[in-house]
């Protein structure tokens, strides 16, 4: 792959970023400051056939006009949201992304937090942490997660995964999805507000597109209501974040459980103060396992590129 | 009151037709209404008597007792002085804190929380373990110190699919965090005392090898004297560097002190405990490492697991005082 001339966007991975370092031409997008970027880009253009971007910065429009020899797009992520497919399927640019091998991390995260959540675990230990725990405890009840019914948006591949860990809880599972899903029995709902109304704790769990832009809105908050909690695992734009931080401080949601933010990684400073919410920055599947599955997917995929062989996991 | 309508008679006179239960302390929450409206609770603390002069004066009376909390422990000294004891009823899964071997010896029966708490302290557990391993509490810490947008990206964690997790005692607690953990693609092996023929876990006699091949040790046993320390330096350094402990058992199945030292001098890869040897005293080195997480002892502080005791606390005080079997008797 040594002629392989590959743009990284963004320092996503040690490991990706030394192996592509050994066995490509790389450029390394993010070094450049952001007025320099698109010089850095057309200066380069000829040489660079690949790009590998993230969740933080993909490949869009400008980039992709921007290199006329651009041949495939290996995203290091499952979701798409940050290439342009259109345009890629224009100019007959493969794409790749990584599923499978994040599935279980992401489906481990939104069980994880929905459970920090609801039993307040994270409150806990700053209870224990600021030395506060005399005699007299802080014994508030939390709500227990075993057996409350969970409604996933999104019954892909990891909205499967989350309903399986669901079931051993003793969850009884319902989504919502483009169309239902015969092979399963959990219960279908046509409606996000329907599922909503009829869920104690809400997964969003599917890609973001323009139709899932902002899926929870405000009647959707309202109907999961004040003893409801919201998982976010997918992207920040599936949930009107403004809605969510009204609801969460006027107590119209129960609480928040969220690993993806609209202007990552701004995350809205008026949560901060609220023990029945947990945020942590888009870490769904930040383990050493998986981002070393997920490098070698990448790596994988440009290797059959440039051998000719079928793309390993391709999109496009 | 009146002859011609005796259902019109006074609480007073229809409280002392309820069977007497002693307590030692008060009892907190909901617990003391719904008990009060079946049973003449008899309150030594609310009476000028010291203590033990109430009990002689009450020993008659005191057939059954509540042990609400590990404090008063109901030692050998508390049941002498209660010749007509039959029954202890505790709101607790654990008896780590009533003489059981003296209750044995004077035929006095035990009864514990049975399955009341099962579901929420293998959630509790299950989540520690999450939480532990993918950072979940320290990433929080990192987001509301406004750090993500200065120092980028939160370092990795660790996958729990493929875990080897050794369960030590797997009773009704154990049993269902092993169902769990399954659902995450978790190996599960186990310790108890005895292997359970039924169980298709592997089982280990002895705990220091059950950790040898594990990464993740989940303590759900009883305490008792076999079972003190039973998380040794052996078992914590066979567990090895990427080993996680997850305590919702006592805090003295624990070596706390070996295990502050391991987890600081690294021996050991991280911790979730929401027990301790000496609450709610907290070993403070922990309090500034990140591959901790703390808790105070509230596994069981749901509305559920709370209705749920309450159910069994009654249905053992009536059934002992119909000559009905107990629900929930410890088991010898």
């Amino acid at each position: 792959m040594e002629s392989l001339g590959v743009l990284l966007t963004y320092p996503m991975d040690s490991y990706l970023e030394e192996e592509l370092g050994k066995r490509c031409e790389l450029f390394r997008l993010w070094e450049n400051p952001p007025e320099k970027r698109g010089e850095f880009l057309r200066a380069n253009a000829a040489s660079i056939r690949a790009v590998v971007g993230n969740t933080a910065v993909g490949a869009d429009a400008e980039t992709i006009d921007a290199l006329p020899a651009l041949e495939i797009v290996a995203s290091f992520s499952v979701g798409l949201d940050k290439v342009d497919l259109a345009k890629c399927r224009e100019r007959g640019i493969r794409v790749t992304n990584t599923p499978d091998v994040l599935t279980d991390d992401v489906a481990d995260l939104a069980i994880g937090l929905a459970i920090a959540t609801m039993r307040l675990i994270r409150a806990a230990d700053r209870y224990v942490r600021s030395g506060a725990w005399k005699a007299k405890g802080d014994y508030k009840l939390s709500s227990k997660f075993s057996g409350k019914a969970v409604g996933i948006i999104g019954l892909g591949r990891i909205g499967l995964a989350i309903a399986k860990r669901a079931e051993a809880f003793g969850c009884p599972i319902s989504y919502f999805s483009r169309s239902e899903k015969p092979q399963t029995s959990y219960r279908y709902y046509s409606s996000v507000v329907d599922l909503a109304a009829n869920c104690h704790v809400l997964i969003v769990a599917c890609a973001l597109t323009e139709e899932t832009h902002h899926i929870v809105d405000r009647e959707v908050i309202d109907a999961l209501g004040p003893n409801g909690v919201l998982v976010n695992i997918g992207r920040g734009p599936h949930v009107d974040e403004p809605e969510l931080v009204s609801a969460l401080l006027e107590g119209r949601l129960g609480g928040a459980g969220l690993d993806v933010f609209e202007l990552e990684p701004h995350v809205p400073e008026q949560l901060f103060g609220l023990e029945n919410v947990v945020l942590v920055p888009h870490v769904g599947s930040s383990t050493w396992e998986t981002c070393k599955a997920m490098a070698d997917l990448v790596l994988g995929n440009l290797e059959a590129h440039v051998t000719n062989k079928p793309l390993l996991t391709p999109v496009l | 009151m009146s002859a011609e309508n005796p259902a019109a008679e006074t609480p007073a006179v229809e409280r002392e037709r309820l069977p007497p239960v002693l307590l030692l302390r008060p009892l907190s929450f909901p617990f003391h209404d719904a008990l009060a409206t079946k049973f003449r609770l008899l309150k030594p603390w609310e009476s000028p008597l010291p203590r033990d002069e109430f009990l002689a004066a009450h020993a008659g009376d005191a057939r059954a007792l509540l042990s609400f909390g590990p404090s008063p422990t109901i030692d050998a000294e508390i049941l002498a002085c209660l010749p007509n004891l039959e029954l202890v009823v505790a709101f607790s899964t654990g008896v780590n804190h009533i003489d059981v071997a003296e209750c044995r010896r004077r035929g006095i029966a035990v009864t514990n929380a049975g399955n009341a708490f099962t579901e929420d302290v293998a959630d509790y557990a299950v989540a520690l373990l999450i939480d532990v391993l993918r950072q979940i509490s320290a990433a929080d810490r990192y987001v509301r110190r406004g750090l993500w947008p200065i120092n980028g990206d939160y370092p990795l964690g660790h996958k729990l699919g493929g875990k080897r997790v050794g369960i030590v005692g797997l009773g009704s607690i154990g049993s269902a965090v092993a169902k769990r953990l399954e659902a995450f693609g978790c190996t599960i092996q186990y310790h108890s005392r005895s292997r359970k023929p039924s169980i298709s876990y592997k089982f280990f006699s002895d705990v220091a090898n059950l950790a040898a091949e594990s990464d993740v040790l989940v303590i759900t046993c009883a305490l008792n004297t076999e079972t003190h320390h039973i998380i040794n330096k052996e078992v914590m350094l066979a567990l090895g560097k990427d080993g996680v402990i997850i305590n919702v058992g006592r805090g003295a199945l624990v070596d706390e002190k070996e295990l502050v030292k391991c987890l600081m001098e690294e021996e050991i890869g991280g911790a979730g405990l929401d027990v301790f040897e000496n609450e709610p005293a907290v070993p403070q080195e922990l309090f500034h490492v990140d591959n901790v997480v703390l808790s105070h002892h509230k596994a069981v502080f749901t509305p559920e697991s709370f209705q749920g005791v309450l159910e069994v606390v009654m249905g053992n005080l009536e059934a002992f005082f119909s000559d009905r079997p107990l629900l929930s008797p410890i088991s010898e």
